[in-house]
This record gives C-alpha cells, structure tokens and sequence, in this order.
C-alpha cells in the first residue's frame, strides 16, 4: 500500500470547561490514501466534527489537541508550528460547511472569496484570480456565472451557496478536501445534486475525501471507506460494502436498523434506545455499553481496544460475533 | 431596494421623531415657571417691556395656535430673535455651526483612530493581560466628567509640556484648525472611546468565533488578512451603529467641552445666552442640535446599508 | 380554578426568578464595587466627624493655603477648607444623584411594562416619545430644561427624570416581550388572573433585575451631569459644596494652584469607578448562566 495521504493516530481532543475537561475525541485513528473518499459516521456529538477541524488546526478556542498525531502528505501537523498547518490549509486540505449561509463572509462578494486563495496564497494577479474563480464557478455548476461572480451570498440559494464553499475549496487544487456534514442544511433534492458533485470532482479530479456526516445514505453514496465513531471513539471500521452489508459492532447495527428510507427488508423499524453519555465522564469499559442488547458482565470493566478483524476492518466490540448472527437472522441490506 | 428608496424610507420614519422634537423645544417655553416673560427679562424690567414680550413670543395666544406660529417660523429657518445681540438666533447658530462641526467629526475620527487599535488589541489576546487593561477602559473612562478631562488635558499639555499646543481659541485655516483644535477633540474622543471599545471588542469576538472566519482561517490566509479583510469588516458595521446611538452623547459633550477651552462655537453661544437669559438663542440652539442628531441617525442608516449589503434587502 | 393557577404559576415564577448563581464575594468587580463605593459613602455619612471645618466659613487671612495640619488639603480662593468641601461636596452630589435615579427609574420601568405588555397604542406611543427624547443630546437637553426650569436641585430632579425614564423604559420593554412568551406567564393568563396581578406580581420580578443593573451604570451618568451643571453654575447652589462648582471656582487658578480643580475630578471619578465596578459585578451575578 502507498503512503497515505491522511493518517491519524489516536487523536484527543479535549475542551476545558469550568465542570471538568471534556474529551470530545477520545483515540480516533484512521487514514486515507491518495483519491479515496472514507466517511466519518456518528450522532452529533460523537466528536466527528470536532475530530475534522482538529486535522487542520481549526478548533475552537477552548479546545485543544490533548495528544496523537496527525499526518497529512508526510508532514506531522501536531508537531508542526502554526506557520506550518497554515501553509498546509487551502493549498493541501481544503474544508467544507455544513452551513454554507454562515461559512460564508456576508459582506463579501462571493467572486472575491472565491478568487481570495488563488490572489493571497497562489499569487495570481487580481485578473488572473477572478478568471480562475469565474472557471471554478463553471466547474462546479453554477450557471451565469460572469453575473453571479458579483452576488453577495445572501443574493444567491443555498444548494448555490454551497456550490461556491465547494470552488473555494478547490480553489488552491487541494490534494484533500474535508466536508463536514456539507448536504445536511440542503433541501434533499438539492443534497442529491451536491452529492453527485462532490463524487464526480472527486473521481475526475482525484482528491480525497473525508466526509463527516450523521446520514448513512449519504456515506454509502459518497464513500468507499467508513469509521463509525461513538461518543469520542472510533468504534468500527471497514469497507463501506463491509461495514453497511455485516456491521460488527452494536452501534453501527443499531444506527442501520434506525434508518427508515434505506432501501432494505425489515419488519420493523428500531431506534436505539437511551442517548448519548455526557462526554466529560464516560461510562468505564465500553461506552456503548449502557445502551447495548448484546451487554456483558466484561464489557464494563476495562476500555475495549480497536480489534483487528483483517484488511481494514475493525471493531470496539468483544461480542463482535452476536452482531454477525444477528444480521445473518435479519439483513439489514436487501439482497445481503 | 434601491439605496435611493431605502434612504426615502428611513427618511419618512424621521417625520415623527422631527415633530416631536418641535413640540418638545416649543414647550421648553411652557417650564419656565410663573409668568415666563417676566422670568425671562428679570425684575428690573418694566411690566410695558414684559407685556410687549408676551404679545410678541404669542405667550397670550392658545397653546396651539403658539405652535402653529413657532412651527411656522421653523420651517423658514427663523429661530427668533436674540434679546441679548438683537439680531436672528438662526444666524447666530450658522455663525459658530462650523467650529462645532470641526470639533465634532474631528472628535469622532480621533475616538475611532483611539478604539479600533485598542479593541483589536483586547479580542485578539482575548482573556490575556492585554485583554483585561482594554476592558477597564470602559469601566474608568465612562466616569471621566468631559468637561475635566478637558482642564487637565489643558493643564498638562497646554500649560506644562513645552505648552504645545493653545489653550484656546479656534485657529486659522486648516491646519491652525487642527492645530488648535487637537486637545478638545482629544477630550470628545476621551468621552465616546470607551462606549466604542467596549461594543467593537464585543462584536470582534462574535465574529472572530463565526463560521466565516474558520472558512478564511481554513483558506490558510495570514492571520493579518483574516483579521483585517473579514472579522474587522464585519465588526465595524455594529460599530457604525454603536456610535452613530452615541451620537447624541458625544454632540452633548462638545458644549459644555467648547466652554473649556473657550471655543467660539454653538455650545458655547449656549452656554454665553443661558448666562445672559437669552431664551430664544438657547430654544434655538436645542432645536439645532437635536436635529443634527436627527440627521446622524439617518447618515448611520446609509452608512449601514453601504457597508452590509444585507440591510437593503430586508 | 384561579387559585390553583396562581399555585402553579407561582411554582414556575421561582424557577424563572433570576437570583444570584454565584457567591458574590467570589466576583471581584462586584466585591472592589462595593469596597470603594461603601468607603465615599461612609465618609460622607460621617463628614462632620471627619472633618475640622464647616464646608461655607470662609477665612480670608488664609486662602490659596497649601495643605496643613489644620487643613489636610489646604484652602481655596475664599480661605474654605478643601478637604471639608470635598467630603461635604460627596454628601450633596451622592444624595441628589440617588435621588434622581429612583424617579426616571419608576416611570421607565411602568411604562415599558405597560407598552410592552399591552403593544398597541401605548407602545406605539411610548416609542414615539422614547424616539423623541433620544434625539436631543443628553447634555443639551439636561441643561435647556435646567435652564428653563431654573438653577437647583428641583430642577435637576425634573431634568433628569424627563431624559433619563427612557432607557429604563427600553429595557423593561424588551424583557417582557420575550417573558410576555414564557410558560408562567402563560399559565397565569389562562389561569384568569387580572392583568395587573401578572404584571406586578409575575413579571415585575424577573424583568426588573436588568432595570436595577443599569441603574447602578445610570448613577455615574447622573453623577456626571449634576456635576457638569454644577460647573457651569446651574446645579446646586451655592452656598452648598458640590464638586462641579469646586472644579469651576478652581479653575480661574489653574496655572497656580492646579490642585483645586484635580482633587474634586478625582473624586468624581473614583465614586464612578466604584459604582461601574458595582454594575459590573452584579450584571455578573445576575447573569443567567
């Protein structure tokens, strides 16, 4: 295997509140080759976007990175300066929103923000700049784009509004893009449109992707790779074929059989029980135990490590096996 | 909307507010306590001078019928006459206009030139050493009486340090203006810089924490550009807002501030006819400033709308 | 029916009652506040034990004095003592100031419950006349009403109550529009309680903590135009010390004695200091977390 793009190793992030420190990411490790899509699946809260932004430096001011490292094309951006990670965002790794009406400057032209990496980080001239944002803007579909260059984002549709955060991202021909939950504030038509570039930039231009999101459907249609994280931890990895078709942990099990417009045979629809721990004390052994039908007597003992289970997947389950009969028993893909 | 249509609009919820404020200046009249026009020209006066007074300001007339009169001779720019010079307050007023305008927009360039540094200062070490000194600003600074600030700028820059700049007096042409001018301009912007700096380090933090900002942070943009191109710009616009609400506190401040430093300009007229009882000179004078501070609301809402491009499509 | 609503509309009306979260002694703002401002308050309390002099005698075989025994901070221009004026001057300035909070403060707090209560017309015109009065420049109008009113303490009572009512009444406005919503109020709506017995007994208590807050932020702003017509000889009236006369009695003898007109500045701005550390503070403390 070539040397991946993105690898991160046992990544903490913590926040310091006045009730303690909250760690909203708890060990996530993961990587992504060079043109591979993986996916970071989890209810909110469970640390995925706190995860992504910690990649490029971009946490809020009362978190911080508590220790791992993070990779991204050969540099350690842990043990990087500022200067450094700055020098990585926009030309190396680009980011996108979920919400495109907030991520976006409102008293800006959307032309000049488009055409603002090209002129600052890529020193183009103005001219050239604004002729490579009128081209971005054409890239990913925006039409009329010599009058829209001049709108101000308020002036323009969120599915449009998205488009630009997608040629922003571009802008500096990232070699990664991560995209936090980019569809979710869409109309579901308009999600459907986005998607759909997103996967054809991806596959013509050969970038990679990490794409944060809560919806199942969206991963599997995006992504090839998943990690599915639970309350600050990766709990399961895999192929997305693998993990949606034989998933091996409870959670992921139980986040698929919540999923009511997922084409799959299923008697009934179960949503999974209890909610989310409280972060800042974490139940002891297993987290999931609290909410887990497979439950154990060893499950609230000891933190449960990452289980290897071959290529590259692995589980956060000792009874990994139980998930595998209970599929086998009720699939939860059709024709699986 | 047209910028055009937006500026008829803002102008039109003016009309209330300029009405009001006739009615409240033509009763200013009606405080006076006992027989105003005896009050007015003082005991030594003859009841002749006191009754020709009375027939004159309408005083003898039905309370609407007065208004009807005042508002008429308003909107033709007749303040009255001064009882002390004898000649139009509103000529009077436009005389020493200048010198209070100077003393005004130099004072706010300066409250801006003094706030925009420090609240930057304080947002960007946010809950560090620098942050904690800036937000006592405020705290101090708001009970500086304006007109005390000004003796002791006086006496340390006017009188003690190599006497640099003039103790008095208004200066001529633009340079003796700023010149002269410097250290009342320094006591206006010592009034209105704290209000400014407590509501501009409040909008810099918003905006700093905005998604906006972690869009351009994540573009890898020098911190410089992040914050001057996109936190600051945004920043200012409540700012604008801020101080244009202030206005009023910073136009009060130049009266009693012009009195200080001898400045020949309309706080000061004001000050001279209260001593002198010169009661349609002070009428006037209110009405004067108040529509200034009429007119500012208005320059805030263009001002506004220039500087976000949302509000015109609200 | 009516008493089970007010019951249960009670129950809620504690919750919601905003009361202090934390320790007051643990908010430093709060605690300097208090420290400073109860100092200036003490001393003017206590003014005829503290001081030698009476604030008006005047001995003209000792003006311009430097500071003595006798004199800590010497004489003015009449021979009165300074320091005696000055604790003399804090007992007139504080108590007209305090004084001229509470009516401005009752009149804004009752016709911004009722216009934001009621809306329609009364709200209508209340915002009217807020708009208006926002208009005039805070000084030019204080000191236009002082002039016409005539110089003294009634009239600076009168000034400041007609300007200053407008802020109080802005911000009780804005709290019972959004209290207006919350379920107490509700519920003791449809319980069929009287519109007054809802405005006083259940919204009065959880908006006017904001009113009280400003309050003590508006205290410096009275402070200082008191002063300020005191300076320019329309406040309190001689021979009663006040610190903006003082200031301007000092003034004529900047270039030699410069003391005269600094140490009645300082004062204001230290009973200041200490009653914005005060608003600090218990803005902090009332502040639902």
């Amino acid at each position: 295997m070539s040397r991946p793009l993105l690898r991160v190793e046992g990544l903490r992030v913590e926040f310091n509140l006045a009730r303690g420190v909250l760690r909203a990411v708890d060990g996530a490790s993961f990587d992504v080759q060079p043109g591979e899509a993986l996916g970071i699946v989890g209810e909110s809260g469970s640390g995925k976007t706190m995860a992504l932004r910690a990649l490029v430096g971009l946490l809020p001011r009362t978190a911080r990175i508590a220790s791992g490292t993070v990779e991204i094309d050969g540099v350690d951006v842990t043990a990087a300066g500022e200067d450094e990670r700055r020098e990585l965002r926009g030309r190396t790794v680009a980011m996108i929103f979920q919400e495109p009406k907030t991520a976006l400057n409102p008293v800006m032209r959307v032309g000049e923000q488009i055409a603002e990496t090209p002129l600052v980080r890529l020193g183009l001239s103005r001219r050239a700049a604004r002729t490579r944002a009128l081209d971005l803007m054409r890239l990913v579909g925006i039409p009329d784009p010599t009058r829209r260059v001049e709108a101000y984002p308020h002036e323009l549709s969120g599915g449009m509004r998205q488009r630009v955060m997608i040629a922003i991202a571009l802008s500096a021909d990232p070699k990664l893009i991560l995209c936090d939950e980019p569809t979710t504030a869409l109309d579901v038509t308009i999600q459907d449109q986005i998607l759909k570039l997103l996967g054809a930039l991806q596959r013509d231009l050969g970038v990679s992707l990490v794409f944060v999101s809560h919806d199942l459907a969206v991963i599997a249609q995006t992504c090839t790779k998943v990690a599915v994280m639970y309350a600050g931890q990766v709990v399961e990895t895999g192929t997305v074929d693998a993990v949606f078709r034989e998933p091996r942990h409870p959670y992921t099990l139980g986040l698929l059989r919540s999923v009511p417009d997922f084409d799959m045979v299923r008697e009934h629809l179960s949503s999974i029980p209890g909610s989310p721990p409280d972060l800042a004390s974490p139940p002891a052994g297993c987290r999931f135990h609290p909410r887990c039908p497979f439950v154990q007597d060893d499950c609230r003992g000891a933190p449960i490590p990452l289980i290897e289970l071959g290529g590259v997947r692995a589980t956060r389950c000792l009874y990994h096996e139980r998930c595998a009969e209970d599929v086998r028993r009720e699939p939860v893909i059709a024709g699986a | 909307m047209s910028l055009g249509a937006y500026v008829g609009r803002r102008l039109l919820h003016l009309v209330p507010i300029a009405l009001g404020v006739t009615i409240l200046c033509f009763f200013l009249i009606h405080l006076v306590p006992g027989d105003p026009a005896r009050t007015i020209l003082g005991n030594q006066a003859t009841d002749q001078r006191v009754a020709l007074l009375r027939h004159q300001w309408g005083l003898d007339r039905p309370l609407p019928v007065q208004y009807g009169k005042f508002m008429g001779r308003v909107v033709h720019g007749d303040l009255g006459t001064s009882l002390f010079y004898g000649v139009s307050a509103g000529r009077l007023v436009l005389q020493r206009l200048p010198v209070t305008l100077w003393l005004i927009g130099f004072g706010a360039l300066l409250s801006v030139l003094i706030a925009v540094p420090l609240a930057v200062i304080a947002a960007t070490h946010r809950d560090r050493l620098p942050d904690h000194v800036v937000r006592a600003v405020p705290l101090v600074g708001l009970g500086f009486p304006p007109f005390w600030v000004g003796i002791v700028l006086l006496l340390v820059f006017g009188l003690h340090l190599g006497r640099g700049f003039p103790v008095g007096g208004y200066g001529n042409g633009f340079t003796g203006h700023l010149h002269s001018m410097f250290l009342p301009a320094l006591t206006v912007a010592f009034g209105i810089s704290p209000i400014l700096v407590r509501s501009l380090r409040a909008s810099l933090l918003e905006v700093l924490e905005s998604d906006y900002v972690v869009t351009a942070r994540s573009k890898g943009l020098p911190e410089r550009r992040v914050l001057g191109r996109h936190a600051l710009r945004n920043a200012v616009i409540s700012t604008v807002s801020v101080l244009g609400v202030n206005i009023g506190y910073l136009v009060g401040g130049t009266l009693v501030i012009e009195q200080v430093y001898a400045l020949p300009g309309v706080g000061q007229l004001m000050i001279n006819s209260i001593n002198q009882r010169d009661f349609p000179i002070v009428q006037g004078v209110t009405l004067v400033f108040s529509v200034m501070v009429v007119l500012v609301y208005l320059l805030t809402d263009v001002a506004h709308a220039l500087l976000d491009p949302r509000v015109r499509f609200e | 029916m009516a008493v089970a609503a007010e019951v249960v509309a009670e129950a809620q009306l504690v919750e919601h009652r905003r009361g202090f979260r934390r320790r007051w002694y643990r908010t430093p703002s709060f605690v300097a506040g208090v420290s400073i401002l109860g100092m200036i308050v003490l001393a003017a309390a206590a003014a005829p034990l503290i001081t030698q002099h009476n604030p008006t005698d005047q001995d003209l075989l000792h003006t311009l004095a430097g500071p003595s025994s006798s004199h800590w901070l010497g004489t003015d221009d009449l021979g009165r003592d300074v320091w005696s004026r000055l604790v003399y001057g804090a007992r007139t300035d504080l108590r007209v100031a305090f004084l001229a909070v509470l009516f401005p403060f009752a009149i804004g707090t009752l016709l911004g419950l009722l216009s934001g209560y009621y809306g329609r017309w009364i709200d209508v015109l209340t915002n009217w006349l807020v708009n208006v009065v926002v208009a005039f420049p805070f000084y030019v109008l204080i000191i236009a009403l002082v002039f016409a009113l005539g110089p003294g303490t009634r009239s600076i009572y009168i000034a400041i109550t007609l300007v200053g009512w407008v802020s109080y009444a802005r911000i009780i406005r804005g709290e019972v529009l959004v209290a207006k919503r919350r379920d107490y109020v509700l519920a003791a709506k449809a319980g069929g309680l009287s519109d007054a017995r809802i405005l006083f007994r259940h919204l009065l208590p959880n908006v006017v903590t904001q009113a009280i807050v400003f309050a003590m932020s508006d205290i410096v702003l009275d402070i200082l135009a008191i002063v300020t017509l005191g300076y320019l000889g329309l406040g309190v009236q001689p021979p009663t010390p006040d610190w903006g006369r003082m200031i301007a009695d000092g003034q004529t003898f900047l270039t030699t004695h410069w003391e005269l007109s600094t140490i009645p500045g300082v004062a204001i701005v230290i009973t200041a200091l200490g009653l914005s550390l005060l608003a600090d503070g218990l803005a902090d403390l009332l502040r639902p977390e």
